[in-house]
């Protein structure tokens, strides 16, 4: 342990603390712009600086290791003075109006702006290039208004394994973008938003809907239908002021009612129907390798998730035969929203309008993809962020926090506890695992409170291991079978693990991957800023909801049974092949 | 770029075109000597530049590849370095000087009329591939200015009016060709 003393209080740190990390420890706060947790500093942004006793110069605390004994000015006039001047400079260059901008709520450097006092800008600089990026169905770029802090470049590379932004260029005409800044739409970005979720400014962000789903529900002529994914509830409370973790479902409900949507439906429902399908699919699997001795893909892949499904595309087409043939949950919401469920209210699918609210940017990637159109019209029309959503609540003007607690509508509203915990790394598999080891023995999963716990939380990747023992006849091929399952998110950990699966040769029958860390509910689309201390409540509100529901298995939901008696008839069935099942391409990697 | 990392002569100065595949086989083994050390991408990319005249793309994303790092970084570094060029350079080189003294006595002017006469824009190659225009900083000869230098060649007093003349007399001595070690 070292000793430091932190404006005038004496705390001791570990070695190899930062003089920013032991701030922290003092309690006291160190604005940075380019700071990342788990992430090595890299410098860039100047904002940290603080003094250091017997220096000459002021240090930045983000990269200076703390030494014993040493004395550190946080908030000193000459510390202050330097971050003013640094933010000057920045805000010099910058060319944004904060009253126009989508990140004026919870901007980083406009917040820095005022906890430094900056009163008028006293250089005139050159602004920032101008270009904005509209390129790809989920994001926007906007340069002018880049700090250069390198945050994205990070997230997308070591954190996600792709690498489509790097400094280009040197000096002030450096641009923080993909190789010889092109757009974003001609390189392999699989759109998974984690840049625009670290992004400390307005220079990421979504590509909006709102506009476009004011304008249907304004429509007569249309019935608009929302569905919200697992991941929202644990999250939206955070833009009105909530804790993070704390659950808003009921206040959701309400909010989507009140802000005119026809039918308030949950994409949960279709989560269920994606662990009967993609249940029945491993099974078939299964079987094809173990008893008709069939040469079949396994292990096999989730395919919930969008940005992963394009990184495999892109990156992994070797994989491609192993990724669960069945749609995310958000498409089969949309195919049987506009097929069931519109003939059920007498409606042509051109008639309705699927809004879906996602924690995800790829999200709006994924409804656009010429595939997602079995109704025969796009399944899902618009898909609007977490962020939006509250956008939209606030520009409703609904007083959220007052908001009664109310339903979603059936049947597309209900769901079980196994459909909620889709949100977090884990419980996708968890979910299947809750009603394939049930259909197998005809027994429940032999875990305590239904939790596989060594699949849970935010350990990269995570693998687990059942033996099948007690089973029903149809399955006795799987009598005593070592069931292997094996769990990835962020789509860095996703290469590691592929990596190893290439050199080595596949060791499990199962793998679930979410793109990004944490799972849904850390998705580039909730509210900004998601840490690991965030994604953890975010974790423990969604197993709370879960805990929290009557039914907690996929199989019981009876809207579900009922879909299958009334419309399907059964899983992996014709309907089913047509309706909620897909294919991949290889991408070239432009 | 220092002399001693200049591999074989360029296709240019050996005078026969050089095939694709010997390129190609060159750069792989560019790619290989140097993926695994330490700092090895910018002598790389100075010997695959060497190779072909310029970085054409496809050796880029080759290079990006064979060192597994990603196509946007490989792209930064070629971009950060002005010695780098992404596109094939002309015969002659063509650079007018924009330092403040030839920019104050007509600079600009010249540099107009040289867009005008080889009909490109600055960082562009004639379709002939004879000339390449760019605007350089000072190259030392302020009380001559405006001057422009074509390859190795600093033309002193260049007038808007007699661009042509300028490059006829060029054309007409068959000055050295630009080579790559060029910046
Ligand atoms: S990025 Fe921040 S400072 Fe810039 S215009 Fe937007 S809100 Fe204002
Ligand atoms: S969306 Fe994801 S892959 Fe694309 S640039 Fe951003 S972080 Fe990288
Ligand atoms: S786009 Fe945002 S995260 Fe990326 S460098 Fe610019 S300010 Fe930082």
């Amino acid at each position: 342990m070292l000793n430091v003393t932190i404006n005038s209080r004496k705390i001791s740190v570990p070695e190899g603390s930062t003089i920013l990390g032991a701030a922290r420890q003092a309690g006291v706060s160190i604005p940075t712009l380019c700071h990342m947790e788990h992430r090595e500093p890299i410098g860039a942004c100047r904002v940290c600086l603080v003094e250091v006793e017997g220096a000459r110069t002021l240090a930045a605390s983000c990269s200076t290791p703390v030494t014993d004994n040493m004395v550190v000015q946080t908030h000193s006039v000459r510390a202050r003075a330097a971050r003013r001047q640094v933010v000057e400079l920045l805000l010099s260059e910058h060319d944004g109006y904060c009253p126009t901008c989508d990140r004026n709520r919870n901007c980083e450097l406009r917040a820095l702006a005022d906890e430094l006092g900056v009163a008028r800008l006293p250089f005139e600089g050159q602004k920032a290039s101008h270009h904005i990026d509209a390129s790809t169905p989920a994001l926007v770029r906007d340069n002018s208004k880049c700090v250069k802090c390198r945050r994205c470049v990070t997230v997308c590379a070591e954190v996600q394994g792709v690498g489509a932004l790097f400094p280009q260029g040197r000096g002030f005409a450096t641009v923080i973008g993909p190789a010889f800044t092109q757009d974003l739409g001609g390189v392999a970005c699989v759109q998974c938003g984690q840049c625009a979720a670290v992004c400390p400014v307005g220079a990421i962000s979504e590509k909006s809907h709102v506009e476009a789903v004011w304008k249907a529900i304004e429509n007569p002529a249309k019935t608009v239908l929302v569905q919200t994914a697992p991941a929202i509830r644990a999250a939206l409370g955070e833009e009105f002021g909530y804790e993070p973790g704390t659950r808003v479902t009921g206040k959701m409900a309400a909010a989507l009612r009140r802000i005119g949507f026809d039918g308030v439906f949950d994409t949960n429902f279709t989560a269920d129907l994606t662990i009967i399908e993609e249940g029945t699919e491993l099974l078939t699997r299964l079987k094809k390798a173990l008893v008709d001795k069939e040469k079949v893909a396994l292990p096999m892949f989730t395919s919930c998730s969008p940005g992963w499904i394009n990184f495999a595309e892109y990156y992994y087409p070797q994989f491609l035969p192993n990724l669960s043939t069945c749609k995310s949950p958000q498409q089969m919401f949309g195919a049987v929203a506009k097929t069931y469920y519109a003939q059920k209210i007498g409606k042509k699918p051109g008639e309705l309008v699927v809004v879906s609210v996602m924690p995800c940017t790829a999200k709006k990637f994924e409804a656009q993809r010429p595939e997602m159109n079995s109704s025969g019209v796009q399944d899902v029309d618009y898909v609007l962020t977490t962020r939006e959503l509250a956008r939209m609540i606030r520009e409703a003007g609904i007083d959220f926090t007052s908001l009664p607690d109310e339903e979603m509508d059936a049947p597309l509203g209900l769901s079980s506890g196994a459909a909620d915990i889709f949100a977090n790394t884990g419980g996708v598999m968890e979910a299947a695992l809750r009603t394939a080891y049930e259909i197998v023995t005809g027994r429940e999963l032999p875990v305590t409170n239904l939790h596989v716990t060594a699949i849970a939380g935010l350990q990269g990747i995570k693998e687990a291991a059942l033996t099948i023992t007690g089973t029903k006849p149809d399955w006795r091929f799987l009598e005593g079978v070592e069931l292997k399952v094996a769990v990835s998110h962020g789509l860095g950990n996703t290469r590691r693990l592929l990596e190893h699966m290439k050199a080595n040769g596949p060791s499990h029958h199962f793998i679930e991957v979410m793109t990004c860390p944490g799972g849904c509910i850390g998705g580039g689309g909730q509210p900004r800023f998601t840490d690991d201390s965030v994604r953890l409540k975010r974790i423990g509100a969604i197993y709370a909801e879960d805990e929290g529901k009557p039914m907690r298995k996929s199989h019981e939901n009876p809207a579900v049974k009922t879909l299958y008696d009334e419309f399907l008839k059964k899983p992996l069935g014709e309907k089913s092949h047509h309706l909620l099942h897909t294919h991949y391409h290889e991408k070239k990697p432009h | 770029m220092p002399k001693k990392n200049a591999p074989a002569p360029c296709a240019c100065q050996a005078g026969e075109p050089v095939s694709k595949a010997t390129l190609d086989a060159r750069l792989d083994e560019v790619i290989a000597e140097y993926k695994d050390k330490p700092g090895g991408l910018i002598p790389a990319l100075q010997l695959t530049q060497a190779t072909f005249g310029y970085l054409p793309e496809p050796a880029l994303k080759k290079i990006s590849a064979g060192f597994g790092m990603p196509y946007s970084e490989v792209a930064g570094v070629v971009s950060f370095y002005s010695f780098f060029t992404t596109h094939p350079r002309g015969k002659y080189l063509v650079r007018v000087c924009m330092g403040t003294a030839c920019y104050v006595r007509g600079g600009k002017d010249v540099l107009e009329a040289m867009k005008k006469k080889l009909a490109i824009d600055v960082g562009q190659t004639t379709g002939d591939r004879l000339f390449s225009l760019e605007v350089g900083r000072c190259f030392g000869a302020c009380g001559m200015a405006p001057v422009v230098m074509i390859n190795e060649t600093v033309h002193q007093r260049v007038k808007p009016a007699r661009i042509g003349d300028l490059l006829n007399r060029v054309l007409a001595a068959d000055e050295k060709p630009a080579t790559q070690e060029r910046p």
